[in-house]
This record gives C-alpha cells, sequence and structure tokens, in this order.
C-alpha cells in the first residue's frame, strides 16, 4: 500500500511530536498560539502509536521556541521530541526534559502562597518526580500533581 | 554547624544539629537554674517581625536574647507599619537585615519566612509562617520529649485536633519521621494532615489516621493535642461542624500510661480541661518554659563566633 502523509512537509519551523493524545491544544496554548496568532498551524490529533497508543501532533510554520517554552512543553508533554525544520528537513531534533528546577513559568497554585503577591521574585519549583509528575514550591513547600500544574500553565 | 544558617524549615536542621540544640539546651537551662548572666549576644541585636499574633513565640524570643545578653528592636503592629503603606516583604527584609544580627519573623502568608531568608544579609529563624513551618516550636516539642524519655526512637506518638491547618504538627511530623516511631494522626476527617506533609514522612515510620481518640490513648508514649484554629478557617460552617471535637478531661488521662507525658503548643482553648493540668503527665507548661532555653540555643549556635 502506498504510504502517504497525513499532513504536508512544512518549509520552516517545528514539529512536536508525541504530544499525549488530546494534549495538542494546551500544548498551543501554553505557546499563545490562537486565534490571532496567525501561525499556520497542523494539528493531527489521537494518532495511533506504538509508543503510546495515542499521540497528537503539531506542525507550526515559521515559529521558533524559546528555553522557557520548551519548559512549558516538558510539563504538558514530557515524551515529546521536537523538530526543527529548515528549508523542509529537520536541522535539529531532540526530546523535551522537566527541568530539575523550573522557575517563573507556573504560579503556585496555593493562594496563600508568599510568591500569588506582589513580591519581585518569580515562583519557583523542584521537580520531585516526572512520572507521575510532581512539583514542590520552594518557597511554601506545597506539592502540585500533574492536573494542578496543567491549569497553572 | 549552624553558624549564619537560617532555619526556615524543620528540615534546615538536622539530626546532628537538632542534637547539637538539645545540649546546649541543657547548658542554658543550667544557665537560667543559677540565675547566671551571660553576655555571649552582648552587642548584638535581634529583630522580631510579628506579623500576625504571638505571645509565647514572640516572647520566648526575645527572653531568649535577653539572658543571652543582647537586645530585641520590633516592629510595631503591623497594620501601623510600612506593611501597611504597600511595602513588600522583601524590601521590609532588606531594611530590617541591614538594622540587627538575626531576624525572627511571623507572617500570615505561606513561604514569607523562604522569601525573607532569601532577601536578608542576616540570618532567618522562621516563627511561623501561615498553615506552613513552625521549626522551632518543634525544636522545642522534641527537646520536651527527648529530656523525659532519654530518647525519641521507640516512642508512640499521638497527635490530636487540628492536622490541616496546625504548623506545629507538620514540623513535628517531618521531623519525627526521622526517628524510629510509630504516629497516630486523629482528627476530624476534614482536619487530616495534607497530602504534601505525609508525602515527606520516611517509609520506615508507621503512620496511621485515626477519628477516635479511643483508639490511641491507653498506648501513646506522648499525647500531643493541637487546638482547632478557628483563625484559620475561611468557612465558619466548617469550624462550627469541628469544634469541640475533642475535648481531653481526667477521665481520658486515666486511661493513659502512667509514664505518658501530655504536650500542647498552647495556647489552649477547650481541647484540654484545667483539671488534667494537676496530672503529672501534663508537661505543657514544661513545654513553653522550655522554650526559652531551646532558643537561647539556637541563637547562640547560629550567631555564635
Amino acid at each position: 500500500m502506498e504510504r502517504t502523509l497525513r499532513i504536508s512537509k512544512i518549509r520552516e519551523g517545528i514539529v512536536i511530536d508525541h504530544i499525549p493524545g488530546g494534549k495538542s491544544l494546551k500544548v498551543l496554548s501554553v505557546l499563545n498560539i490562537g486565534e490571532k496568532s496567525g501561525y499556520t498551524v497542523s494539528v493531527a490529533m489521537f494518532v495511533q502509536s506504538n509508543r503510546m497508543k495515542t499521540k497528537d501532533v503539531l506542525k507550526i510554520e515559521s515559529r521558533f521556541l524559546e528555553k522557557s517554552e520548551l519548559d512549558r512543553i516538558a510539563l504538558i508533554a514530557p515524551d515529546a521530541t521536537i523538530s526543527v525544520i529548515k528549508n523542509y528537513e529537520i536541522s535539529e531534533k531532540f526530546t523535551v526534559e522537566i527541568p530539575k528546577r523550573i522557575l517563573g513559568i507556573l504560579k503556585c497554585n496555593n493562594q496563600n502562597c508568599i510568591t500569588n503577591g506582589r513580591e519581585p521574585i518569580r515562583p519557583e519549583f523542584e521537580l520531585l518526580s516526572r512520572s507521575p509528575l510532581v512539583i514542590r514550591c520552594i518557597f511554601c513547600e506545597r506539592n502540585m500533581g500533574e492536573s494542578e500544574i496543567h491549569s497553572s500553565l | 554547624m549552624l553558624e549564619r544558617k537560617s532555619i526556615v524549615s524543620i528540615e534546615d536542621v538536622s539530626t546532628e544539629e537538632m542534637f547539637e540544640i538539645f545540649r546546649v539546651t541543657d547548658e542554658m537551662q543550667g544557665s537560667i537554674d543559677k540565675k547566671k548572666r551571660l553576655t555571649s549576644m552582648s552587642g548584638r541585636i535581634m529583630s522580631t517581625l510579628f506579623y500576625e499574633p504571638s505571645t509565647r513565640t514572640r516572647m520566648s524570643f526575645e527572653a531568649a536574647m535577653h539572658r543571652l545578653g543582647g537586645s530585641v528592636i520590633s516592629m510595631a503592629e503591623p497594620k501601623a507599619s510600612s506593611a501597611a503603606k504597600g511595602e513588600t516583604l522583601a524590601d521590609s527584609i532588606r531594611m530590617f537585615s541591614s538594622y540587627s544580627d538575626i531576624i525572627v519573623i511571623r507572617h500570615p502568608l505561606d513561604g514569607a519566612a523562604r522569601l525573607a531568608a532569601k532577601f536578608s544579609s542576616v540570618p532567618v529563624i522562621n516563627g511561623g509562617d501561615g498553615s506552613g513551618q513552625h521549626p522551632t516550636q518543634t525544636l522545642l516539642d522534641l527537646y520536651t520529649i527527648y529530656h523525659s524519655f532519654s530518647s525519641i526512637d521507640g516512642l508512640k506518638i499521638a497527635i490530636l485536633g487540628d492536622l490541616k491547618y496546625g504548623r506545629t504538627v507538620h514540623s513535628l511530623v517531618m521531623a519525627l519521621s526521622r526517628f524510629d516511631v510509630e504516629i497516630s494522626l486523629v482528627s476530624p476527617p476534614i482536619l487530616r494532615i495534607p497530602d504534601y506533609i505525609k508525602s515527606r514522612v520516611q517509609d520506615n515510620v508507621k503512620l496511621r489516621e485515626e477519628t477516635d481518640l479511643n483508639e490511641v490513648l491507653s498506648n501513646c508514649d506522648v499525647l500531643y493535642v493541637t487546638r482547632i484554629q478557628k483563625e484559620r478557617f475561611s468557612d465558619m460552617n466548617e469550624y462550627n461542624s469541628v469544634i469541640g471535637t475533642y475535648s481531653i478531661d481526667v477521665s481520658d488521662v486515666d486511661k493513659m500510661k502512667k509514664n505518658a507525658m501530655i504536650l500542647h503548643p498552647l495556647p489552649r482553648v477547650d481541647e484540654i480541661k484545667p483539671t488534667v493540668d494537676y496530672d503529672p503527665r501534663s508537661a505543657y507548661f514544661k513545654q513553653a518554659a522550655n522554650g526559652v532555653p531551646v532558643r537561647m540555643a539556637l541563637i547562640s549556635l547560629i550567631l555564635g563566633d
């Protein structure tokens, strides 16, 4: 049988693969890609995958990622692979990694935490466990699990 | 070991440092008993910044510094201070750390003491932050237990009351988990200890949760009673549903072991009847008194040359 591409190749931009099935919209949200962003985005959801049962894939044209964005993606899709595409070819491919110290990319979900006031500090968390995902606020010492992290991103 | 160190969480104090504090506490108690005048902190200043009401913690820290020959400066009522004008805690701490050699802080927000330690140029001691930690209370609790039983290992410890919001309990459970102890946590279901504290208890500790005090009363070596804190509840219906759940009276104490000990971080309201005070097992006033030598030891070890 002839193999066909579900989504066509892109000239420049990024491909984010191995996103857990259904999480691609959350990834777009943390990248601030919405109705007014103007990027050409292809979304494949619940694609059959040997490794993860179902996965989502995103292709975003003319968009590259900052370190803080990679950290945000890692908190939603810890096994995501990023391919950087230049002139239709993969110029770089890597897996995201949840940093041991998570600095300034999400708020503590403890409303009584000092970091949610107007102090001149960035929220900071330490990674306790990758699977299940658990992080701890270094200020109030409360743990946050996956659902709390995702709603805070 | 503790030199120049901030103590925000009980985890900032190693077990070795804890026993060093206990050893120096014995020396400090000896000096108090002999009415010996100490001058080791002469010329040193402690700032006490209490953004929440406090009686025992504040006074025992101040008494400790005075007994060591040092001086104390205090912030007036927070309502009258720069915090009321909108100053950040970070700015206040930068300023106070230039006025003094050590800061003691109590604050209603969780994590405030950790923030203070980040912005301070001098050591910071946490006198209680929100429903977070109260490490010096834990040091004096453990000192009181250790002094009475000569060991912490092997004890059965029941902790009763508000385990959800009670910061003294959070620090205590974390510290006890370093030892070979059995901990029974007795509370109404809605005031159970938070998972984030439970997850930090070492695997070797036997931990069980109960709602019925009678399940543990006859078996425990230490009964640690806490007040259900009205000020921590946002829902008064919830508070009214649990207030008065436990109230220790003489008939309860009669069920306990002869050499058991009843502790309470104080203030109490109605969770221990005043008639219990006359039973030799009641140790909460001695526990409160230990606050001074324990804090003298801590200040000396942090600021000592």
